[in-house]
C-alpha cells in the first residue's frame, strides 16, 4: 500500500507518498490564495491509496478528501522519527509557526512548546527582512555567514523589525551585518522556546528555516548541542501525516477483523 | 417578544450600539450552544435566559428597585452575596466577558491591559451593559494590580463606586483585614439601602448563597460520569448564569437540571462517546459571553469536566457554614468561607495546585488546559509553577495565554488539538 501526507502550511504545501516504509514521492508548491487548488494540483497525478493532512489547512482539506487529519506537531513528532529515530528534541521553524517538541524514548510527543500568535521569529519573519535588505533567501543566509560581526536587533515585531532594518541600515550600517543580527534574533528565540522543553542530545531541526545554513550554524552554537536537518526539512510534517495514515489504515484493518 | 426599547433608552444605553451587540450575542449563542448534540431539555430554561439576559431580568431589577431594593454590581468573587441579600438587595455579577469597544476603553486604558477589565470599560464607556447602568452601587476590589488601578478610572464613570481592599497573603492579619473589609462593607450596604443587617437577615441570605452554591456543586460532581452527561460549553454558562438570575429560581433550575443528568448517568447517556478525552480548564475566569476556549476544545475530540475558575470551583466550592448568633458571629463565618478562595492573587497559593490534582482525580479527568488572559500577571506567573507540579504528578498540561479576539483561533486549535493527540497515547 501506498500512504501519503499531506502538509498545508502557510507558506509551502508538501506532499509525501510512503510505500514500503520508504519515501516513494515528494512534492512542493507555493501554498498561494488558493490552497485547495494548489494541493489538488499537487496530488494531481500522484499515486496513493489512503492519505491524512496535517497543517493550518488540515481542516479545509478534510471536507474535502474526507481524510483523518492530525495537527502539525503530531505530525513532526511523527516525521522526526522517520528521518532519525532516536530523536528527542524537534525544532520546526516554518512560515508563520515556530514549534519546539520534545519526545520520549518511545517517540512519543511529551511537551511542546508553540510561538505567540504573530508571526515574530518564524519564517516569514526571515522572508520580510530579507526583502528589506534586498536579498533572496540563498543570499541573505550566505550574506549573514560572512559577516565578522552582527548588528543587534532589538524588535522581534515583523512590522517593527522592518522598519529598525530600514534605519539601521539609512545609518551605515552594514548590510552583512545586520542579515547576521536577524538570523541571530530569530535563533535565540527559538531556542528560549527549545530550552523549555528540550531534553538532553540532539536537535532535530526542520521546517524551511532549517534549510537556511546560517540558522542552524547559530542554532547549533547557542544550543551547544549537535542539530539534525533530514535532506529535506520541509516535509517532515507531509511525512509523519503519511505515517499516520499508515497507522490509521492498520488500525482499521485491526479493528475489522484481521490479524497479521 | 417584549420590547425592552424604552426600559433601555431609560437607562441610558446607547441604543444602537446595544442593538449591534445584542445581534452579535444571540447569533453566536445559536452558532455556539444550539448547534450542539445531544443537550440535556434542563438547558432551555438557560437558553431562555441568555435570550433575555438584557431583557426579562433587567426588568425584574426595575422592579426591584422600584421596590426600593438596591442593585449592586461587582466583578468578582470576594465580593459577599450573603451580605447583599441580608439588606434585601439584588446582586449581578457585571459585563466583562466580550470584545466589545475595546479601541473606547483604550483611550483611557494602557493597550497591554486584560481583555476582562478592557471589556468592562468597553461596556461602560460604550453605554451597552444594562447590569451596570441599573446598579446603585458599583463593587471594586483590589485583587491584581491592573483592576486596582482602573477602578480609580472606573469611579469617576460610574454612580457610586466602591472598593473594598483585600488581603495577599493567607495570614491571620490577611484575614483580620478581610473581616474588617466585609465590616466596612455591611455598614456601607446598610447606609446605601437604609436596612440593616440582623442576623435573621444575614443567616437567610447565607442559606440562599449555599443552596446555590450546592447546586452547582451536585452538577460539577455529575460529570464526573463517562460519557459526560453535559458539555464544558453547557456547564461553562451554568456558572456563568450563577452571578446575574435570581438565586432561588436558578437553584431551583439547576437543580431540576441536575435531576435529569442523573437520568442520563444512570443510563450511560451522554453528550459526547464513552471515552472522549477529558479536560479540566484551570485558570482565569471566564465571563459570559466569553465561550471562546470551550467551543475550541470540545470541537476537538475533547469534552471539558471540570473549570478551577473564579466562574467554575473556586467561586463555587465552599460553603458559609451557618454558625452562630449574632451578626458578629456569622462575619466571621463569612470571612472564613471568602479566606479559602485560592485566588492567583495570594502569595503563595499551593491549595490551588492541589485543587486542580483533587479535581482531576474526582472528573477522572487525563489533561489540563491552563487558560491565561494575555496581560494577566498573576496567572500567568503561577501558570509555570502550576504546570510543572501538575506535570509532575502525571497530569499532562497545556499552557494557553489568550484574550477575547479570534485573530489567534487557529493556532490555539492546533495547539489543543496536539494536546488531546498526546493524551490519546
Amino acid at each position: 500500500m501506498r500512504f501519503a501526507g499531506i502538509d498545508i502550511g502557510s507558506r509551502t504545501i508538501k506532499l509525501a507518498v510512503l510505500e514500503h516504509g520508504k519515501l516513494a514521492l515528494s512534492r512542493k508548491a507555493v501554498t498561494s490564495y488558493n490552497p485547495l487548488e494548489t494541493a489538488r494540483e499537487l496530488m494531481n497525478d500522484a499515486v496513493f491509496d489512503v492519505i491524512a493532512a496535517t497543517g493550518y489547512g488540515r481542516h479545509l482539506i478534510k471536507g474535502h478528501l474526507d481524510c483523518p487529519v492530525i495537527s502539525e506537531i503530531t505530525a513532526f513528532a511523527l516525521g522526526a522519527r522517520y528521518f532519525s529515530s532516536d530523536c528527542l528534541s524537534i525544532l520546526d521553524i516554518g512560515g508563520q509557526d515556530t514549534k519546539a517538541i520534545a519526545l520520549d524514548k518511545e517517540g512519543r510527543m511529551n511537551k511542546f512548546e508553540m510561538n505567540d500568535k504573530c508571526a515574530a521569529g518564524t519564517g516569514r519573519f526571515l522572508e520580510v527582512m530579507a526583502t528589506a535588505l534586498g536579498f533572496n533567501l540563498e543570499e541573505f543566509a550566505k550574506a549573514a555567514l560572512s559577516a565578522g560581526k552582527s548588528v543587534k536587533i532589538n524588535s522581534m515585531c515583523t512590522v517593527f523589525a522592518e522598519s529598525e532594518v530600514v534605519s539601521l541600515t539609512t545609518q551605515g550600517a552594514a548590510r552583512d551585518e545586520v542579515a547576521l543580527g536577524i538570523h541571530k534574533a530569530i535563533v535565540s528565540r527559538s531556542v528560549s522556546l527549545l530550552k523549555r522543553v528540550a531534553p538532553p542530545g540532539n536537535v532535530f531541526f526542520a521546517g524551511g528555516v532549517a534549510l537556511n545554513n546560517c540558522a542552524r550554524a547559530l542554532l547549533e552554537s547557542e544550543m551547544g548541542r549537535t542539530v539534525f536537518v533530514p535532506p529535506d526539512p520541509q516535509i517532515v510534517g507531509a511525512v509523519g501525516a503519511a505515517l499516520s495514515a499508515s497507522e490509521a489504515a492498520r488500525e482499521q484493518w485491526v479493528s475489522q477483523g484481521h490479524h497479521h | 417578544m417584549t420590547d425592552y426599547t424604552k426600559m433601555w433608552a431609560e437607562l441610558g444605553l446607547d441604543l444602537k450600539g446595544h442593538d449591534a451587540l445584542l445581534s452579535v450575542l444571540g447569533g453566536a449563542y445559536r452558532d455556539i450552544f444550539l448547534t450542539q448534540k445531544n443537550r440535556p431539555e434542563g438547558m432551555k430554561y438557560f437558553d431562555f435566559v441568555m435570550s433575555e439576559v438584557h431583557g426579562m431580568r433587567i426588568k425584574e431589577l426595575m422592579d426591584a428597585k422600584a421596590q426600593g431594593r438596591k442593585v449592586i454590581g461587582s466583578y468578582c468573587v470576594f465580593v459577599p452575596e450573603e451580605l447583599i441579600l441580608a439588606v434585601d438587595g439584588v446582586s449581578v455579577g457585571l459585563c466583562a466577558g466580550a470584545e466589545f469597544n475595546f479601541e473606547g476603553a483604550e483611550t483611557v486604558l494602557p493597550r497591554n491591559t486584560c481583555s476582562l477589565i478592557k471589556s468592562a470599560f468597553g461596556f461602560k464607556l460604550g453605554k451597552v451593559c444594562p447590569y451596570l447602568e441599573a446598579s446603585d452601587v458599583v463593587v471594586g476590589e483590589n485583587t491584581c494590580d491592573g483592576k486596582k488601578k482602573s477602578y480609580e478610572i472606573l469611579a469617576p464613570l460610574v454612580k457610586d463606586l466602591y472598593v473594598m481592599d483585600l488581603p495577599q497573603m493567607k495570614t491571620d492579619a490577611g484575614k483580620a483585614l478581610l473581616k474588617e473589609e466585609y465590616r466596612k462593607f455591611t455598614a456601607k450596604l446598610e447606609g446605601v439601602s437604609g436596612k440593616k443587617i440582623t442576623a435573621e437577615s444575614l443567616r437567610e441570605g447565607i442559606a440562599v448563597v449555599n443552596a446555590k452554591r450546592q447546586a452547582v456543586k451536585r452538577l460539577a460532581a455529575l460529570r464526573a460520569a463517562d460519557p459526560a452527561p453535559i458539555s464544558g460549553l453547557d456547564a461553562l454558562l451554568v456558572n456563568q448564569v450563577f452571578f446575574y438570575d435570581d438565586p432561588l429560581r436558578f437553584t431551583e433550575s439547576v437543580n431540576k437540571l441536575c435531576d435529569e443528568l442523573e437520568e442520563r448517568v444512570k443510563k450511560g447517556i451522554g453528550v459526547f462517546p464513552k471515552g472522549t478525552r477529558r479536560l479540566l480548564v484551570s485558570g482565569c475566569p471566564m465571563a459570559v459571553p466569553n465561550w471562546k476556549l470551550p467551543l475550541l476544545v470540545e470541537s476537538s475530540a475533547a469534552v471539558i469536566v471540570g473549570e478551577e475558575s473564579c466562574v467554575g470551583e473556586r467561586g463555587t466550592r465552599w460553603l458559609t457554614e451557618l454558625k452562630g448568633t449574632t451578626v458578629d458571629e456569622l462575619l466571621d463565618a463569612v470571612t472564613d468561607r471568602y479566606f479559602n478562595i485560592d485566588c492567583a492573587v495570594f502569595t503563595p497559593n499551593p491549595s490551588r495546585i492541589e485543587y486542580v490534582k483533587e479535581m482531576a482525580k474526582k472528573y477522572q479527568a487525563q489533561g489540563v488546559i491552563h487558560y491565561s488572559l494575555q496581560f494577566c500577571q498573576p496567572y500567568i506567573m503561577e501558570s509555570g509553577p502550576v504546570e510543572k507540579e501538575l506535570e509532575k504528578a502525571g497530569l499532562p498540561t497545556l499552557r494557553l495565554e489568550t484574550d477575547y479576539s479570534q485573530e489567534d483561533a487557529g493556532q490555539l486549535k492546533t495547539r489543543i488539538e496536539a494536546f488531546v493527540e498526546r493524551l490519546k497515547k
